[in-house]
């Protein structure tokens, strides 16, 4: 499977020298923030089982500082990194507090957390923030594709690394049974914080990729809970908890939503809301189970 | 004179938080599922108010009578469709898994709300939605007064249900253990439904109330939603007065800070208070069992 994530990365690295169409390179960019955001969220919600609805508040905040510094002459590399560090602050200062109770507390945390910037943001900034003329007059799309790549890569790979380490196995007994985690000697709140920090300081990565790739948007904006949405239905649609499974449900995310959007323009968000609850109920696996499942029937019946 | 001016109109809506909390702590308390999408039943509550007065002219107060049946009613859809089936795992799961379908329901029903709907913001403008009660050179709007008491009222009454009613009191002993109650003969999927639904029809009042104080529009769903949240945080669960009186704690907070930190900041307070209280009372008002 790991190959297969290999595979699909050289792919994406080597689709510019093919095309120039802006179509495709928009898609895999929009692409590159979807995996971004559900892995990011699958971190802390699949691997570690610590349900956040406010993964929004990270990737907005991400999206604001690095926007803000970079609208300022700030290098977008240099631009990236405080917007990370802000989210690991504000995630810090509601984690640290909120795990020491049951989860629940820390979903409402950053739930709030999230709508109470976008509120805040909103009143401060109504109005639309524009990359300066002079980078819209150089904007190149090719070097946000490669930064989006890079980013993909990054989270994707840090997923990856984590699912086999000692410290994604302990995020993983935590996921399944905290108190037998902590009885096997797995240290409970270091754990939770370690995915949290990870988990929100990638979403911020993302957010940053947001603020330059975007060249105009209300502040606000990627402060919206339906960013959360996406990243939490994603995740499920690929399988909570595996490294893949984000990656496969981003895939499928973008090209159906491209393909919904332009014809059911209105209620195609209907159809993600309707498919989100449906998988929840019926389908907690997401595709992965499928998959295992029709492996495991064809080597029953061979 | 601002100031108490400002604080009336924070405890005024305080207590509309205040009714939106109770039915989520009802639904929370006796069911463990933390229905997300609360606040977007309080919206569709807002729009029977507002299509019976713009449609029939039917006094807003008076339509409460009809929004409360109604919203019972979906509340007995919606459980026997989707909660049903989240109730039956562990408890943690159940909080995770609601949680889940809750913020799925939420953007469902958002995006029906625009597209019967549209996007406009709302609001039930009666003939004496503009009069006051002045004391001591301070303006009391008569319909959101109303409203309060109005919410006190329906509070009230399901707490004589809560308490005296055969249902009440089998809500209650399921709320307190569900197993004990199951072995003392109560058949609790039932309790379940009737909790649900009565937390539901609470939010369609709390919302009918809310489309002639305030206005109503399909996205306000999750800010309502979180008001809930936070009141319910605040004032624990178990009681409906109590959480009407979190419910006032908070507008009367929002107000204050709204005068001392500039209105743009004005939301911040509920994350604030949502801190303090795990700083100070870390064994968990909301998680006590």
């Amino acid at each position: 499977m790991l190959w297969a994530l290999l595979g699909l990365g050289a792919g994406f690295t080597a689709i510019p020298l093919f095309t120039e169409s802006d179509y495709l390179l928009n898609l895999g960019v929009q692409l590159f923030l979807a995996v971004a955001l559900a892995q990011s969220w699958n971190v802390l919600g699949g691997f570690t089982g610590q349900i956040t609805l406010g993964h929004a508040a990270f990737f907005g905040l991400g999206a604001l500082v690095t926007r803000t510094l970079w609208g300022n002459g700030v290098g977008i590399l240099l631009a990236i990194i405080p917007g990370i560090l802000v989210c690991i602050a504000f995630s810090l200062l509601i984690g640290g507090l909120a795990f020491r109770l049951r989860g629940d507390y820390f979903a409402i945390g950053t739930l709030a957390l999230a709508e109470m910037l976008r509120i805040i943001v909103g009143n401060l900034l109504p109005g639309i923030s524009t990359i300066p003329s002079t980078a819209l007059t150089n904007y190149a799309l090719l070097p946000r594709y490669y930064l989006g790549l890079a980013l993909a890569a990054l989270v994707v790979g840090v997923a990856a690394a984590l699912a086999r380490s000692r410290i994604g196995l302990g995020m993983q007994a935590i996921r399944e049974d905290e108190a037998a985690a902590a009885a096997s000697g797995v240290g409970v709140l270091g754990h939770k914080l370690l995915a949290l920090v990870i988990s929100t300081g990638l979403a911020g990565f993302a957010g940053g990729v947001f603020a330059y790739y975007h060249a105009s948007y209300y502040p606000q904006y990627p402060f919206s809970p339906l960013w959360s949405f996406e990243a939490i239905l994603m995740s499920f649609i690929g399988g909570v908890g595996t490294v893949h499974g984000p990656v496969l449900g981003a895939l499928f995310y973008t090209i159906l939503k491209e393909y919904l959007a332009v014809r059911l323009v209105e209620i195609h968000l209907l159809i993600f809301g309707t498919l989100f609850i449906l998988i929840v109920l019926l389908l907690p696996g997401g595709l992965v189970e499928v998959w295992t499942r029709f492996r495991r029937l064809v080597h029953r019946g061979s | 004179m601002i100031l108490a001016q400002q604080l009336i109109l924070g405890l005024l809506v305080g207590g509309l938080y205040g009714l939106a909390a109770a039915g989520l702590s009802l639904t929370f308390g006796v069911l463990r599922v933390l229905n997300v999408a609360h606040g977007d039943l309080l919206m569709l509550g807002g729009y029977v108010t507002f299509w019976l007065f713009s449609l029939w002219h039917v006094d807003p107060f008076l339509s409460l009578a009809a929004v409360a049946p109604s919203l019972f009613f979906l509340g007995l859809i919606l459980y026997c469709v989707l909660f049903r089936f989240v109730v039956r795992a562990r408890e943690e799961v159940r909080i995770k898994n609601s949680l889940l379908i809750g913020f799925g329901l939420t953007l469902v029903f958002q995006i029906l709300a625009i597209q019967f709907f549209t996007a406009d913001e709302r609001s039930v403008t009666t003939a004496y939605g503009g009069e006051a009660i002045k004391i001591a050179g301070l303006a009391i709007p008569l319909v959101r007064l109303a409203s309060v008491v109005l919410a006190f009222l329906v509070l009230a009454a399901l707490q004589i249900f809560l308490n005296r009613a055969r249902w009440g009191r089998a809500i209650r002993a399921t709320a307190e253990d569900w197993e004990a109650a199951s072995l003392m003969g109560i058949p609790v999927g039932r309790a379940y439904l009737w909790a649900f639904a009565l937390g539901t029809a609470l939010a369609g009042v709390a919302g009918g109330l809310v489309s002639v104080s305030y206005s109503i529009s399909p996205t306000i769903g999750l800010e309502w939603t979180l008001k809930a949240l936070i009141v319910t945080v605040l004032a624990g669960l178990g009681s409906l007065f109590g959480s009407f009186a979190g419910g006032l704690l908070l507008g009367f907070a929002e107000a204050g800070s709204g005068l001392l930190l500039g209105g743009a900041y004005r939301e911040a307070v509920g994350l604030g208070l949502f801190l303090i209280i795990l700083i100070t009372r870390p064994q968990g008002l909301f998680g006590s069992r």
